[in-house]
């Protein structure tokens, strides 16, 4: 076994391990901190068990699940766009989720006003996952026809950062004229895994099974690409349907991840990092890997956050951004000091 | 014999005329694209590679539209390397050179024997197997040329298109790019190159020489003809003389 293949393998067992001791320790922590023995009197007890089953269960899971959907986008968006420091929020689905939910919260708000009872009615039945889902493949569909298509990944960044601060100016013009839907729009911005029940984890489970064997069946080509574009081409790749291809599935995997749990800062863009320098890797293992990495760096993230202040709870979304920041932080201080 | 026939080729980049009614038939053995800087020498390579797409002008591939081949097709019968190749990301030297087999393995196929024993001739030959494991930024400017070479010789084409393959190489890689050349040749492979360097041009079988845009004259590199239009078309910057059993070029001191 050749060195890179031992650190490939210790990374894999290493995530595997970590997220299952977790994983338990999210099922263990509760209003009162982190506890076994909690765990094991709440399995003895019908209570206990609805609470673990229905509450814990599915928020631990959904937890990884989120993870490993930015963590998997986070993968793609750097492979796809050669740049390190590329995230998945990067293509306009985060403002577009945003601005899909500030329009629910704000028509809600002027239910009967503005709108009839009816519509705001709908509006809500519709919900804050659905405006938030539709927002940010929305906001992608916009990006890619301001770039007209994924051909030039300079015109996708650019049409990305333009339908970013546009879609955000227009999310703030929304709550200038609803105010009461600024306390909801700072909720989903902050980013949460507090609500996520068993059809969150059905959503993001299935949008993982689609989007991860594709990204990995097309992950040559992101191989490739680290040669330059004109190289990839020579050697056969139709690059033009395989970015249409990486684009869906990065737009998909960060929609779903945003609509259930908000905007879960750094976790993408950190995750492809902590992978590449552990174990350096072809783009194969590495999307893989990141899937995994995020999605045990989001359960730690939840499990610290329940249980840091209990019986508080800190949002996910700050607990991630601080930790995020703190490390790239420090990788550019060592960057500096090398 | 694979064959490569461009005619009446026409490019514009923006308001220059980069190609200008180019024909050129790509001949069995060695030809090196010569010329002075911005004369189109590497927008040629790129059309003949597939990767320009010209405003006008015929490319035939076997007899057959280039743009009907299949990008995959096309990419197993013409392998090239860039001007000043690069190579970021994580994959080691031999995993670089692995994606030469691209056009043969496409997308899901895993490596066969044959695949790995291309990947090892051409390491072989260019001289980097020593370094198989090391990362793009391990390597110096010559050793990851060598490598972007062995990835190119991976494809194992009948055609091999190469632009300033000598870059970042030191005098004793570039003779053994030449002699690596010569074998390839001899075994059937045609090489084009553009190069830079007249008196390494010199050592192929033809010469393609191109001038704003235009291909001012073609011919084996022995034709004195062609050494006068050299001179000309350098504007007697540089002479062109026999010495030790070859031609070479050198620069005019005496302007």
């Amino acid at each position: 076994m050749t060195p890179d293949e031992r650190r490939r393998l210790q990374l894999s067992v290493g995530l595997a391990v970590a997220a299952v001791t977790i994983a338990l320790a999210g099922l263990a922590a509760g209003g009162e901190g982190w506890s076994m023995g909690g765990l094991v009197r709440a399995l003895g007890t019908a209570d206990g068990r609805l609470i673990v089953f229905q509450i814990r269960a599915p928020r631990t899971v959904g937890a990884w699940l989120t993870g490993a959907l930015l963590g998997l986008s986070g993968a793609i968006a750097q492979g796809l766009f050669r740049n390190p420091l590329a995230d998945p929020y990067l293509l306009g689905s985060a403002s577009g989720a945003v601005l899909g939910v500030v329009i629910v919260l704000a028509m809600a708000a002027l239910g009967g006003h503005v709108v009839s009872v009816a519509t705001a009615d709908a509006i809500a039945r519709f919900g804050l996952v659905g405006a938030a889902f539709v927002g940010a493949l929305l906001g992608v569909l916009l990006t890619l026809s301001l770039a007209r298509g994924a051909q030039e990944t300079t015109h996708l960044l650019l049409a990305g950062v333009v339908v970013g601060v546009v879609l955000a100016a227009t999310s703030d013009l929304v709550t200038t004229a609803a105010p009461d839907a600024l306390r909801g729009k700072q909720a989903f911005l902050l980013g949460s895994t507090g609500f996520l029940g068993w059809s969150s984890c059905g959503f993001m489970g299935l949008g993982l099974a689609a989007t991860l064997p594709v990204a990995w069946r097309l992950s040559r080509v992101l191989d490739a690409l680290t040669l330059g574009t004109e190289t990839a081409l020579s050697l056969g790749v139709a690059l033009g349907r395989v970015r249409v291809a990486l684009v869906a599935a990065l737009a998909l995997a960060t929609g779903l991840a945003v609509s259930q749990a908000g905007l879960v800062a750094f976790v993408g863009l950190v995750s492809p990092h902590l992978v590449r320098r552990f174990a350096p890797a072809t783009q194969g293992f590495t999307l893989v890997a990141s899937a995994a990495a995020g999605g045990t760096l989001l359960l730690a993230a939840d499990v610290l956050a329940r249980t840091v202040i209990a019986p508080q709870e800190v949002p996910v979304g700050v607990l991630t951004a601080l930790l995020g920041g703190g490390y790239l932080v420090w990788l550019l201080r060592r960057r500096q000091a090398s | 014999m694979t064959t490569l026939r461009a005619a009446g080729i026409r490019v514009r980049l923006g308001e220059t005329r980069a190609l200008d009614d180019v024909a050129l038939e790509v001949k069995s053995g060695w030809t090196a694209i010569v010329g002075p800087n911005g004369a189109g020498k590497s927008t040629l390579l790129r059309v003949l590679a597939g990767l320009q797409t010209p405003d006008a002008g015929e490319l035939l591939l076997d007899g057959r539209p280039l743009a009907d081949h299949t990008p995959r097709e096309r990419a197993r019968q013409i392998a090239w390397l860039g001007q000043q190749g690069r190579a970021t990301g994580d994959l080691t030297a031999r995993e670089i050179v692995l994606l030469g087999r691209l056009p043969h393995l496409g997308l899901v196929s895993s490596p066969t024997a044959a695949d790995e024993a291309a990947v090892d001739r051409a390491m072989a030959e260019a001289e980097c197997t020593a370094w198989r494991d090391r990362r793009p930024h391990q390597l110096s400017g010559g050793e990851l040329q060598r490598v972007l070479l062995a990835r190119a010789l991976a494809v194992e084409a009948p055609l091999l298109l190469l632009d300033e393959p000598t870059i970042h190489l030191d005098p004793p890689h570039q003779a053994a790019l030449a002699r690596l050349l010569r074998r390839r040749t001899t075994a059937g492979t045609t090489v084009v190159s553009v190069l830079h360097d007249l008196s390494l041009a010199l050592v192929a079988d033809r010469l393609v020489l191109m001038d704003r845009g235009r291909l001012r004259a073609e011919g084996a590199t022995d034709d004195a003809a062609l050494h006068a239009a050299l001179v000309d078309t350098f504007e007697g910057a540089i002479r062109v003389e026999r010495a030790g059993g070859r031609w070479i070029a050198f620069p005019n001191l005496e302007l």
